[in-house]
């Protein structure tokens, strides 16, 4: 017997699958009750939710491909760099020229493979703390995309721009291809072997090893997996702003953001349990606070500073449950 | 090695190694050991800490390569380089640290690193159903669900996830290493039974403990080992005294240090009355000055639940704890110690040791903790490094130096640094969890000799302890506890028998 | 292990304590050979008393860095609060050369809020220490956006600029001091002698090591953790007021410090996650982290080249830190 007291029986409900669904709810509690108060009802159309969502398309993005690192017990640094690097590579190879976006498109996610393979390999091989070895992932990238380009570099083209500007069937067509990545990332995780893996790899890579699970494959799967989805993150943001350059990753804070929305999400960063739903509701819980911020017409530079604050809070709130005395 | 093959067991070894060798740089950890175990017999291996056991059993499953030596499975020679190997061929190992995943389900762990697949998809529905097959093993009222979480379940029921494993897996041999470390004694007797079970099925059960009695219980046969080789093997289950011999070539008896005298024995330096909290009740005991007294139960019964109770985590919510006529409440360790409460904890690795620190920092901690934290490292008058190391050269402390760091020293004497670290604050209690637990046979007698010690030092000491032979000849008063409450007391030479039916509530117990 | 066996190992094994000189000095050693080699100006007083002026920041930043990495977390927050303290500085000085020694007070007494706010809600929230400091990072840079309104104006008076700019002139053999390397033998000075002299620096050992034993050892390690945290800010605020003094203002001035920091601790033999780590060894470790950077810069890279260097080293350093864990291990 330890001085940890015996594994009492859990119930069933988890603090980390509601509390998720309860900051949801109360964070449109907060949002409704705020614009009927201040009177600007106008913010409660479908066309201005809709607009609330897809601002957050980028972050949701990163932050699904994130969920599937953490969920391994790693964790990726990266994504901030490689989503400026993705932004400015597309645009720079694309130039304008809407013959040139599957070539684009390619070199971008082969970029993303590559660069989720290198950490994989480093982290599961060389087994670097993951902190480390993605900073170190993101100094890279950043310098390399700093000695080449300094401010907004090449153009997409129009047409590249439906992907973030077009309509599918009356939804933005970025948020249907949101919307198919989560049901894909769902069914991936719950339904298939290596879902299965990913989970039993963070919950005890031990056991996993033992069981004739090949982990160091399934760390590095998930991060390719990550670094896809900061890549098309990237496509994305090239595809709004018309252009990439080589702050917007860092400006957008999709780091330390992605791994926020994760936890608020309700998975765990010791890995082993969690799921792309919650991240989802982060996501949703991210941006109506952003919305927020909009309606009472903060500051930007308040703004940034309100955000580090409720990042902390954010992941306060669930890790002050924790027996951990780990820092 | 022995020939011969008794009559009960009438085919071949399942499995027999030979030979083997095993060296780690400045160990030989295996020399030149043979093994065998056949269908439906239960193979008991025992042996010290360090004499080699494990290294046999990883070498067996594949987690180490011996340097030399062969393993035949039903008299074919096979050679394992990964676990997933060994699991293939039917050898299924069930570790003392479980290898469950405990936020995945039973089926998900049963089937896991297998996972059946249809079309791309895991089918959940076969895993379930021969999950619910694995579990019939157990016949009904095990109340697992192939959906439970592992989390949810309590140890034995977790124990009963990996059998079902290695059934599932048409396991050959199974080897369980200490398997009833964790459990009481009603959850032993379930897991005795479903081992009988296994028997029946062929399987060739190797089951590795330190417990006499277990052995003398279950074991058909049994293979001792020592310093790394095969001391003795037995076709036929030998008296115990036979067994006890081999492992250390002395007698049972010798272990335990006298009991106080009634003079020794003083007035109570810790009283509490009324104790309770969400799982004690009506906690009355006192713990007094030059006595040993130990709290007994089951698994769960609380007697842990007391000594974090005692220390502030978890603290009593009603009642009144007096430390040397003092009434406290402490609510958190560092209070506690201050007053002169101080704890070795049960999970050495995980609660008491700096591994990576000096075996004199490990020794300084406490001394320093209350400390000035601008003093010199070295220490003040109340405690420099000098002293501390007199201190351990009086425990006996064996370390080629105290600056070695501490993860190279041995169970035994980690435990006398832990042990140290207090005296350097001259305790009024001492509560032992497990003391004994991971130490070899030899060192133990040493652990009881310093309990003893203390207690005539004029300490009080508490012991938490699941291993009933020590509970007994440890002792001078026994508590024993059952659901939160101190259900009996009694004093040393009490029988077994007495205590389990205490601890159980039951007046016949099978033991 | 039985007894016997123990004897016989420990009688084959001597001390097993590291080696007893840090492989760092060997690597630092061998690039001021070739920093002489590539410019023999570097052994004339002012060529390596200007490179240790330039190192000083980084050297105090990674003697208190290497407290948190002991003590088993990281601060990465001390990028901003470097930049939070030359903008504040310019700010509140406001070409007044009189304000100071007060601001500076000032400066110290924010350092030691963000250092308590980082080892609260690290030790009490249990907020893990890398998101913890990498929200303050954030926050504190919003702070300086706020406060200069994004574009810092006002400057910083000579009596501020003395401590990172200054050299003192006419001293005995080595002719030119700079007074940025007083502050770093003062400041480092103090830092080693509290981690490898004092009680304190063997608990925040312990607690790296094994919190949870830790407490149960009856160490305050709340306490002992936060005090890391403050070290480190209060580095930040140190390296900063030499940095404004050395560079000047801008609302960068920080950025990218947080991870120097981290690879020269790190470079210096710290162990990631607590427990090992050693003030001299770090300040090695900046030394050698900066005439790398001196060494790039002779040979004629750009500047960005500089941070995928330094990106490649913090993951080698780790990398060989591991291997060289996994072999000793047995």
């Amino acid at each position: 017997m330890s001085l940890s007291a015996a594994p009492a029986r859990r119930p069933r409900i988890r603090f980390e699958t509601v509390a998720p669904a309860a900051i949801l709810a109360a964070a449109v509690v907060i949002y409704v009750v705020l614009i009927v108060a201040t009177g600007q009802t106008h913010y409660l159309s479908a066309g201005n939710l809709v607009g609330v969502l897809s601002r957050s398309i980028a972050l949701a993005i990163t932050a699904i491909g994130q969920t599937f690192v953490i969920l391994t017990a790693s964790i990726d640094l990266s994504v901030a760099a490689l989503i400026s690097a993705s932004a400015v590579l597309a645009s720079v190879v694309m130039g304008g020229d809407p013959a040139m976006i599957v070539p684009a498109i390619a070199a971008v996610m082969a970029l993303g493979a590559v660069v989720g393979l290198i950490n994989g390999l480093v982290v599961a091989k060389l087994e670097v703390n993951p902190l480390i070895a993605t900073l170190g992932m993101a100094l890279i990238i950043q310098g390399c995309l700093s000695a080449f380009v300094s401010n907004f570099a090449g153009a997409v083209p129009r047409t590249f721009q439906f992907f973030a500007y077009g309509t599918f069937f009356g939804l933005p067509f970025s948020l249907v291809v949101l919307g198919a990545l989560v049901v894909l990332s769902w069914f991936v995780l719950r339904f298939t072997r290596f879902g299965a893996n990913i989970y039993s790899v963070g919950g005890n890579r031990d056991a996993a090893r033992f069981a004739g699970i090949k982990t160091a494959r399934v760390t590095i799967a998930a991060h390719v997996v990550c670094s896809l989805c900061a890549a098309l993150a990237g496509l994305y943001l090239a595809s709004r702003l018309g252009s990439g350059a080589p702050w917007i990753g860092r400006e957008g804070m999709y780091d330390l953001e992605s791994i926020a929305v994760v936890v608020i999400g309700g998975t765990i960063l010791a890995g082993g349990r969690g799921g792309v739903w919650g991240t989802v509701a982060g996501v949703l819980i991210f941006a109506l606070i952003d919305s927020l911020f909009n309606i009472v017409g903060m500051n930007a530079f308040a703004k940034q500073v309100l955000r580090g604050i409720i990042i902390i809070a954010a992941v306060g709130f669930y890790s002050v449950r924790s027996q951990r005395i780990a820092a | 090695m022995s020939e011969a093959v008794p009559e009960s067991h009438s085919t071949a070894p399942i499995l027999e190694m030979r030979g083997i060798v095993k060296t780690f740089p400045g160990v030989r950890a295996l020399d030149g050991v043979g093994f065998h175990c056949g269908r439906g017999e239960v193979r008991a291996l025992v042996g010290e800490n360090g004499a080699g056991k494990s290294t046999l059993i990883k070498i067996l499953s594949g987690v180490y390569q011996a340097d030399s030596g062969s393993i035949l499975l039903e008299g074919s020679a096979v050679a394992f380089n990964h676990p997933v190997e060994s699991l293939a061929a039917g050898i299924s190992v069930i570790y003392q640290e479980f290898s469950l995943l405990p936020d995945r389900t039973v089926a998900d762990n049963i089937f896991l690193g297998r996972e059946p697949v249809r079309r791309g998809i895991m089918d959940r529905a076969r895993m379930r159903r021969e999950t619910r097959e694995a579990l019939a093993l157990f016949g009904s009222g095990h109340g697992i669900e192939p959906d439970s979480l592992v989390s949810e379940l309590g140890i034995a029921q977790q124990q009963m996830v990996e059998i079902a494993k290695a059934v599932s897996l048409e396991a050959r041999v199974v080897v369980m290493d200490e398997p009833t470390a964790a459990l009481d004694e009603n959850e032993c007797a379930v897991l005795f039974s479903i081992i009988e079970r296994l028997k029946q099925r062929g399987t060739a059960v190797v089951y590795i403990t330190h417990r006499m009695r277990e052995v003398t219980r279950l074991a058909d046969t049994v293979t001792v080992l020592k310093d790394g080789s095969v001391a003795a093997e037995f076709d036929h289950l030998p008296e115990p005294s036979r067994i006890v011999n081999a492992m250390v070539g002395r007698a049972l008896a010798d272990f335990y240090p006298p009991a106080a005298a009634p003079e020794e024995i003083g007035d109570p330096v810790l009283t509490v009355r009324g104790g309770g909290n969400d799982r004690l009740f009506d906690i009355d005991f006192d713990l007094r000055a030059g006595e040993i007294t130990s709290f007994a139960g089951i698994q769960g019964a609380g007697r842990t639940a007391v000594a974090l109770a005692l220390f502030g985590r978890d603290p009593f919510t009603r009642g009144t704890v007096t430390l040397a006529g003092k009434e406290v409440r402490f609510k958190r360790p560092r209070e506690a110690i201050r007053a002169g409460l101080t704890i070795v904890p049960g999970d050495r690795k995980a609660e008491g040791l700096f591994l990576m620190q000096p075996v004199i920092d490990n020794g300084m901690v406490s001394a320093r903790a209350f400390a000035g934290m601008l003093g010199s490292h070295k220490g003040s008058a109340a405690l420099t490094t000098a002293g501390m190391e007199a201190l351990f050269d009086q425990l006996d402390v064996r370390a080629a130096d105290y600056d070695q760091e501490i993860q190279f020293l041995s169970g035994g004497n980690q435990q006398k640094v832990v042990v140290a670290r207090w005296l350097s604050l001259a305790p009024k209690v001492l509560i032992f969890i497990e003391p004994t637990r991971g130490v070899d046979v030899n060192a133990k007698a040493g652990i009881y000799d310093l309990m003893r010690e203390l207690a005539r030092g004029g300490a009080a000491i508490m012991m938490v302890s699941s291993d009933l032979p020590e509970v007994l000849g440890a002792s001078d008063r026994i508590l024993v506890m059952r659901e939160g409450r101190i259900v009996a007391e009694h004093r040393r030479g009490v029988s077994e028998a007495t205590i389990m039916a205490d601890a159980t509530g039951h007046v016949e117990v099978a033991a | 292990m039985s007894e016997g066996a123990v004897r016989k190992r420990q009688e084959s094994r001597s001390r097993r304590r590291l080696p007893a000189i840090n492989p760092i000095w060997f690597v630092l050693v061998a690039l001021i050979v070739a920093l002489i080699v590539y410019n023999p100006y570097f052994v004339q007083p002012v060529g390596y008393m200007n490179f240790l002026k330039r190192a000083a920041p980084l050297a105090i930043l990674a003697a208190g860095q290497v407290y948190v990495i002991v003590s088993g977390g990281f601060d990465l927050s001390v990028g901003s609060t470097i930049t939070l303290t030359v903008i504040g500085s310019s700010m509140l000085l406001d070409n007044d050369p009189d304000a100071t020694w007060w601001v500076i007070a000032l400066m110290y007494a924010v350092g030691l809020a963000v250092g308590l706010v980082n080892g609260l809600v690290v030790s009490v929230l249990r907020v893990p220490s890398l998101i913890a400091t990498l929200g303050m990072m954030i926050t504190l840079g919003g702070v300086a956006l706020v406060w200069s309104g994004g574009a810092p104006r006002g400057y910083l008076p000579d009596t501020f600029r003395y401590f990172g700019r200054t050299n003192i002139l006419d001293v005995p053999v080595v002719n030119i001091l700079p007074v940025s390397l007083i502050v770093l033998a003062v400041f480092d000075g103090a830092l080693w002698w509290l981690m490898h002299r004092t009680n304190y620096g063997r608990l925040v050992h312990a607690v790296g090591d094994n919190p949870r034993a830790a407490m149960l050892a009856g160490i305050p390690v709340t306490r002992v953790r936060v005090i890391a945290f403050v070290l480190s800010s209060l580095s930040a605020v140190t390296a900063g007021i030499l940095l404004g003094g050395f560079a000047g203002v801008s609302t960068d001035v920080g950025r990218g410090y947080e991870l120097q920091a981290i690879t020269a601790a790190v470079l210096g033999g710290a162990q990631l996650l607590g427990g090992r780590g050693s003030v001299s060894a770090s300040i090695a470790g900046a030394l050698t982290l900066t005439a790398i950077f001196t060494l790039l810069n002779f040979v004629g890279l750009p500047q960005p080249v500089r941070e995928v260097v330094q990106g490649v080293i913090l993951i080698t350093a780790v990398a060989y830190a591991m291997h060289r864990r996994r072999h000793a291990a047995r």
